[in-house]
């Protein structure tokens, strides 16, 4: 297919797990670089130096503060891409990159560490550690669709990417602690569980029906909010999840 | 079909053909047998419901994968029980790979936003192969629910037979034959403060829906609504699993479940815009509109 879109990988201090839950999409990635998708940068995947032109960034990791060349690469990728995705609760959020302080071997004067929307403007979020393939998946085709598709298509993809985007607009600080925030404190808890089923560390279980989070465990990835039906549910999207998945599926056949 | 009682392809009032079923349910026996015979046939190798907890009525979430374990979950117990926290755990820990899920209207918004934007939720969004829907008006936390059956009907709760919420009530029915009624306007105060913003009534978003509004005593009306319940339903009335009566002929039918749907999206819409004046100059978050 000849109108493909261009796709980086920008990898920045994040510990690859992102890239690899992008793989683990396994022939569906395949599907996306055969028919929707070239990959125009990535350390590991396309040999390539510096960072192209390109329509869709995906960008893993923190930015190191003290190490020029991250804040040099991140500010590029901003002026470079159409569309900046922070994939992950490292370039979302900071996520476990928050807790560092330096001292660790071969830089050790590396101690500052920044989610990238702190450097540059972020248009799309996949919190999460490590990100989920699905949603990485739904997002590139939603990119392409987007990019490349019909009128209709095009607005579908404007829909189911808008809370994302909103998340990006939202701040770079998350915490198991947003629950309470900004769902309980607001009286807006209905107690499905969804918060305890997305933390990666299992730091949030129920009592009596309400979150519960240990926040000594808490690595703030971001991912209980974005994925509590209180924090956004957006009923032009979601009440058509069966034609959605239906099209996502046929894409990627 | 939309609106108000979401998109369906079926809508009938029904209950299952089995006795033991009957017996425990809270209604039909809708919930049950569907899960029951969804798991004879393979179609899901465990259903998350809603078990017994570790104080009499308070339920906990809990992966049933034999018939037997399914049969202890029956009944409406009316305090949270967090269904997707275990979603993403029963295709691990459990090893599911076709999973049943029960819930209310808000957890099967849930399940499709979860499968929709997997966050959290690896592997999860293809593993969903039945999503039963139960309606509901309001919950309560477990306090709430037991201080009404304590305090306002003075029965102890491991007294309890059954609770149900109907006909403009809230009843509570003892071991000993004993039956209490609450008025609702008794039990408004207690609910789940975060039901007041809830704009489905009768689980719009699941494979199948079922509740016992509409029917007559003893049957449950339930909605066929997607491709997969459609497909699930048909092989369970081939198989004799329900008996079911044409909507159109029971009474009170379908105007009352659209009435009540209507009144609680109405009224909850109502707590929604007011939210957005709340303080002075403040708003309370709204989260149809974003998750700022
Ligand atoms: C909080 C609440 C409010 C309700 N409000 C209404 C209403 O306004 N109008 C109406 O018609 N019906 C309402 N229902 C549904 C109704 O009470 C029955 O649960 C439904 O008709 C199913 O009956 P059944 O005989 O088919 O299911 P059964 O075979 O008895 O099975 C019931 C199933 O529901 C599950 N369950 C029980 N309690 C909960 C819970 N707290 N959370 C999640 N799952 C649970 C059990 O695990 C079981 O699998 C409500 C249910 C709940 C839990
Ligand atoms: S509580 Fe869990 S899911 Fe939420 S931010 Fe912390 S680690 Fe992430
Ligand atoms: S996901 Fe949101 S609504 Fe559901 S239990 Fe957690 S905080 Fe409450
Ligand atoms: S009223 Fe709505 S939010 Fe409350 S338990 Fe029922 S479905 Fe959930």
């Amino acid at each position: 297919m000849a109108d493909k879109i261009t796709v980086g990988h920008v990898h920045m201090s994040g510990c690859t797990g992102c890239l690899v839950s992008l793989a683990d999409n396994y022939g569906g990635l395949l599907t996306i670089l055969d028919k929707y998708a070239d990959l125009v940068y990535g350390l590991t995947l396309a040999d390539v130096r510096h960072i192209p032109k390109m329509d869709v960034a995906l960008v893993e990791g923190s930015v190191c503060i003290q190490d020029k060349l991250s804040v040099q690469e991140i500010k590029e990728t901003r002026e470079k891409a159409a569309v900046v995705v922070a994939v992950g609760g490292c370039a979302c959020y900071g996520n476990i990159t928050r807790f560092a302080r330096g001292g660790q071997p071969n830089q050790p004067q590396h101690e500052s560490y920044l989610p990238i929307g702190d450097l540059i403007k972020v248009d799309v979020y996949i919190p999460g550690c490590a990100p989920c393939p699905q949603l990485i998946r739904n997002v590139c085709v939603m990119a392409y669709l987007l990019l490349k598709g019909n009128k209709d298509q095009q607005e579908l993809a404007k829909k189911y990417l808008a809370p994302l985007m909103q998340l990006a607009e939202r701040g770079t600080e998350a915490c198991g602690c947003d629950l309470m925030y900004d769902v309980v404190n607001q009286g807006l808890c209905m107690g499905c569980g969804s918060c305890a089923a997305a933390c990666p560390v299992r730091a949030i279980t129920h009592e009596y029906g309400k979150p519960n989070v240990n926040r000594e465990m808490c690595i703030k990835c971001g991912a209980c909010y974005a994925q509590c039906p209180r924090s956004f549910f957006n009923f032009d999207v979601v009440p058509e999840f069966e034609a959605i998945m239906d099209a996502i599926g046929a894409a990627l056949k | 079909m939309a609106g108000e009682l979401g998109k369906y392809k079926l809508c009938v009032s029904a209950r299952s053909t089995d006795k033991a079923i009957l017996k425990r349910a809270q209604d039909g026996g809708i919930v049950t047998q569907l899960f029951k015979f969804a798991l004879e046939e393979g179609i899901i190798d465990g259903a998350i419901v809603a078990g017994p907890g570790d104080e009499p009525w308070r339920p906990r979430p809990f992966i049933a994968t034999t018939v037997e374990e399914l049969m202890t979950s029956s009944g409406t117990k009316y305090n949270i029980s967090p269904q997707v926290s275990w979603i993403k755990e029963a295709t691990r820990s459990f090893g599911l790979d076709k999973i049943g899920i029960v819930g209310t209207p808000c957890q099967m918004q849930a399940v499709r936003k979860g499968q929709l934007y997997p966050v959290g939720l690896r592997d999860v969004d293809d593993k969903i192969k039945l999503a039963i829907g139960i309606f509901c008006m309001e919950n309560f936390s477990y306090q709430s629910i037991k201080q009404l059956v304590e305090d306002h009907a003075a029965m102890k709760m491991e007294a309890v037979r059954k609770m149900e919420i109907g006909k403009g009530k809230f009843w509570v029915y003892g071991q000993r034959g004993q039956v209490v009624q609450l008025p609702l306007k008794v039990t408004h105060k207690y609910e789940q403060p975060g039901c007041h913003v809830c704009l489905d009534y009768v689980a719009n978003l699941a494979d199948v829906s079922t509740g016992s509004v509409g029917s007559p005593d003893g049957w449950s009306t339930v909605f066929v609504r997607t491709r997969n319940g459609d497909d699930i339903w048909s092989k369970a009335i081939a198989a004799g699993c329900f008996e079911t009566k044409p909507i159109e002929q029971v009474k009170p039918g379908l105007e009352l479940v659209t009435k009540l749907a209507t009144e609680k999206i109405t009224k909850n819409q109502k707590t929604v815009e007011e939210r957005a004046k709340f303080g002075v100059n403040k708003a309370l978050r709204n989260p149809y509109l974003g998750p700022k």
